[in-house]
């Protein structure tokens, strides 16, 4: 296996980082804070993600420490209630929804489609900034005292009956959500406007696929988030009264507001993902991605039934028998396409000529673990298991599996898989390889024990427990130790690399997107001149004429 | 090697109009991508306005008759002024559009300064408008008084046109549930019509110096689009709570 590999890097004794690229172009901190440069941008979104991943980590931790024991002993209850939320509000809004799409896609949208830029980078700017201003009023709500209402704002607790600070986050999310939607929005008219020559729909990589698909829900599902927001904010300040029942409103219409798109989000999350894990299985398998239109196609179905499920998170909450059995049936249709790609993805490597760098091997990882995801998610879909596991740790564990097993494992592949277009290096091979194993194998020992906890019926959001429960919550916190280790080894080999690592070259892993034709650390203009696309995505054959014409006009 | 991409630059520019950002290859390229993201924020504002309107067709279903009696407290006649003068104001912002691509600066100019002032009296008129419902106490959250509900010849006038009926207690206090609807949708939409304002001034300024009239019409156009939602709007918002029992 060593020494079956795709790589091929250049003459390390003579091999240089091209003198001229985006980060070298300009210097100075003003040089990155004022850019419109998507690339930097790129960089920008990825240092803030990463902070506020391990943040949001740290908070992680203090869960799982306190839950090492059935009693509360390390934290009140009340402090513990902020700490879940706060890993929540972080994790979701300020790590998940941005992650791929505001760091690899930002990045390389342009580049896969043969552009210059994003078509607004003035407003790709803003967009950065706006979560920047988001972020840093989470911490602020953080530091003078945090919220306790969960993730999800639930009326009327979070209208009436606490007395933490439900505005500024509020304010925080709202802020975070207008970043995401001129994210969405600039991809989408780049992706109309802004294609080379010859680049077709049905020629674009299914990474693009899956964006557009991503920036659809983030530009009809956010601004209803919006708008919910706003709706809390006036009830909690004045009374408006529309999610007060002693008025006449109702607090269901808030669920209803909020999961319309809450639930989308979780397909804004794993989505771009997903376009990660097309663009790396193809490439370690050296084939087109089996039934390309299929996996295209089914992108944008998940978008388009991700808009009609959001009622199953609402299936205890008084809807009636009518809505949950539609809304049962429809949930489980949008395991369809999920299942589809899956299907795709095991067809390409089916026959392939496989090697295993680290990209592949999160891309494994995914594999497996989000079909574990999606497989319970068929589970809650279904009204009547629903009802016995909903609020228990099987939900936790659930939503852990799409979101950190999936679209956490497909960020790492992907920023492997792209580190030495970005930066002119690789990484170190051998040790990135083992921070793969080990973040899959502290995940599965985390998150495995939850589901056999929600199981028997363990709640969550609770800081003690019955003592029965113990034995797995120690094997839970336990890998939430090794899950800590995993993450912290890319940082510290990624950080490394960016002196130490070998020269890369243009094109490492003889892949055939645009973005790999062009020399790493790319241009500020991407390309010398406009490319012309003018054979189909993933054609290795036409990569090899490519490489033998370049071979003898050399020779 | 390192000359060669300001070259190009300062040679592509001496091509090319100075509006043309470097990112894209034409003018038109440009001007459809603009138009474009316009649209796309547009249907972001349609989701955004979405939510409100869901709530109002909910609670209008369920509390009709309180509804009525709300919107029997507003001015139907100040209402139809307002939505004359959107109106209005959309004609002149149609003919500005008009105008930036024909070239002509000082008809531009003059399409902008009145669609300025149509927005301000429209503004004007809500002002009044909001300020009888203050000395109603038909706000929300701010002493707000059923008494017109519970007791409708307290309020001669509206009595005089409707002749409602008192509603029951429980039904009366829905009516705070519209208000709030009432002040949240047109609030919504008053600061959309400040913000459009505040833009239409710094247009009419950039005007004046001749930015749009020199083939560079984009803004104009785009700006155009967002003035007519903010209209659209406004005639929804008009029939839902002006109208609802008029037949």
């Amino acid at each position: 296996m060593s020494e079956h590999t795709i790589v091929s890097l250049p003459d390390q004794a003579t091999a240089r980082i091209p003198k001229d690229n985006y980060i070298t172009r300009e210097n100075g901190l003003l040089s990155w804070l004022l850019t419109s440069d998507h690339k930097r941008i790129a960089i920008l979104y990825l240092i803030s993600i990463t902070f506020f991943f391990f943040i949001g980590g740290a908070l992680a931790g203090l869960i799982r420490l306190e839950l090492l024991t059935p009693q509360t002993d390390l934290m009140a209850t009340d402090t513990y209630n902020k700490v879940f939320t706060m890993h929540g509000v972080i994790m979701i809004f300020f790590f998940l929804v941005p992650s791929v799409p505001a760091t690899l896609g930002n990045f390389f949208i342009p580049m896969m489609i043969g552009a210059k830029d994003l078509a607004l980078p003035k407003i790709n700017l803003l967009s950065w900034y706006l979560y920047m201003a988001g972020g840093l009023l989470a911490l602020y709500t953080m530091a003078i005292g945090g919220v306790d209402t969960g993730w999800t704002f639930t009326t009327p607790l979070s209208t009436h009956y606490v007395n933490t600070n439900v505005l500024t986050t509020g304010l925080a999310v709202f802020i975070a959500g207008f970043s995401s939607i001129l994210t969405g929005l600039n991809f989408i008219v780049t992706i109309h406007k802004m294609r080379a020559p010859g680049m077709t729909w049905f020629r674009l990589p299914l990474f693009i696929w899956s964006h557009y698909a991503a920036s659809i829900l983030m530009v009809l599902g956010t601004p209803v988030l919006a708008i919910a927001i706003v709706l809390i904010a006036l009830e909690r300040t004045i009374g408006i009264g529309v999610f007060d029942p002693t008025k006449g409103g109702d607090p269901l219409l808030f669920q209803h507001l909020f999961w319309f798109y809450s639930h989308p989000a979780v397909y804004i999350m794993i989505l771009p993902g997903m376009g990660v894990i097309s663009e790396v299985i193809s490439n370690f398998s050296r084939k087109r991605v089996f039934g390309y239109t299929a996996v295209a196609f089914s992108s944008v179905a998940i978008a388009v039934f991700g808009f009609f499920v959001w009622a199953h998170h609402m299936f205890i909450m008084g809807i009636s028998n009518y809505a949950v059995l539609i809304f049962s049936l429809l949930s489980m249709l949008v395991a369809v396409p999920s299942a589809i790609k899956i299907f795709n993805w095991s067809l390409t490597l089916y026959k392939g000529s496989i090697t295993f760098e680290t990209p592949l091997l999160y891309a494994f990882g995914f594999m497996g673990l989000f079909t574990i995801g999606g497989m319970t998610g068929v589970f809650l879909g279904s009204s009547g298991t629903d009802i016995h596991l909903t609020e228990t740790y099987f939900i936790v564990a659930h939503f852990h599996f799409v979101m950190v097993g999936g679209m956490l494992m497909a960020f790492l592949s992907g920023i492997h898989f792209w580190w030495p277009k970005m930066t002119g290096r690789m990484y170190p091979e051998k040790i990135s390889q083992l921070a793969a194993v080990v973040t899959f194998i502290g995940f599965v020992l985390t998150f495995f024990p939850q589901f056999i906890l929600g199981m028997l019926g363990m709640p969550r959001r609770y800081a003690s427990y019955p003592p029965e429960f113990q034995i797995l919550n120690v094997f839970s916190t336990a890998g939430a130790t090794i899950l800590g280790v995993g993450y912290l080894l890319p940082v510290l080999y990624l950080v490394w690399s960016l002196r130490y690592g070998a020269i890369a070259g243009d094109n490492p892993w003889q892949a055939t997107g645009l973005e790999w034709q062009t020399q790493s650390p790319p241009l500020t203009e991407n390309f010398t001149e406009m490319p012309v696309m003018d054979h189909e995505a993933y054609d290795y054959e036409w990569l090899e004429e490519q490489q033998k014409k370049e071979a003898r006009s050399a020779g | 090697m390192q000359d060669s991409p300001t070259k190009s630059a300062s040679a592509a520019h001496d091509e090319h109009p100075a509006y043309l950002r470097h990112h894209f290859s034409s003018a038109e390229q440009q001007a459809d991508a603009a138009g474009f993201a316009m649209w796309l924020f547009l249907l972001t504002e349609v989701m955004f306005f979405g939510g409100l309107f869901t709530a109002y067709l909910i609670y209008r279903n369920w509390y009709y008759p309180a509804f009525v009696s709300g919107s029997h407290q507003l001015s139907v006649v100040w209402g139809t002024t307002n939505t004359v003068v959107l109106i209005i104001s959309s004609f002149t912002m149609a003919m500005g559009v008009w105008c930036a691509q024909t070239g002509r600066r000082r008809g531009l100019v003059l399409s902008l300064a009145l669609t300025f002032f149509l927005g301000l009296s429209f503004l004007g008129i809500k002002t009044i408008e909001y300020r009888e419902k203050i000395e109603k106490h038909h706000v929300p959250g701010f002493h707000y008084s059923l008494q017109s509900f519970l007791d409708p010849q307290s309020n001669p006038e509206v009595y005089a046109e409707y002749h409602d009926k008192p509603l029951a207690p429980d039904m009366a206090r829905h009516t705070e549930l519209y208000f709030s609807l009432y002040f949240l949708m047109t609030g919504m939409h008053a600061l959309h019509m400040i913000i459009g304002i505040g833009i239409l001034g710094f247009m009419i300024l950039r005007a004046r110096a001749g930015a749009y009239t020199a083939g560079h019409e984009t803004f104009v156009l785009n700006f155009g689009l967002y003035w007519h939602f903010i209209d659209i709007v406004w005639i929804y918002l008009f029939a839902l709570l002006y109208l609802i029992s008029r037949h």
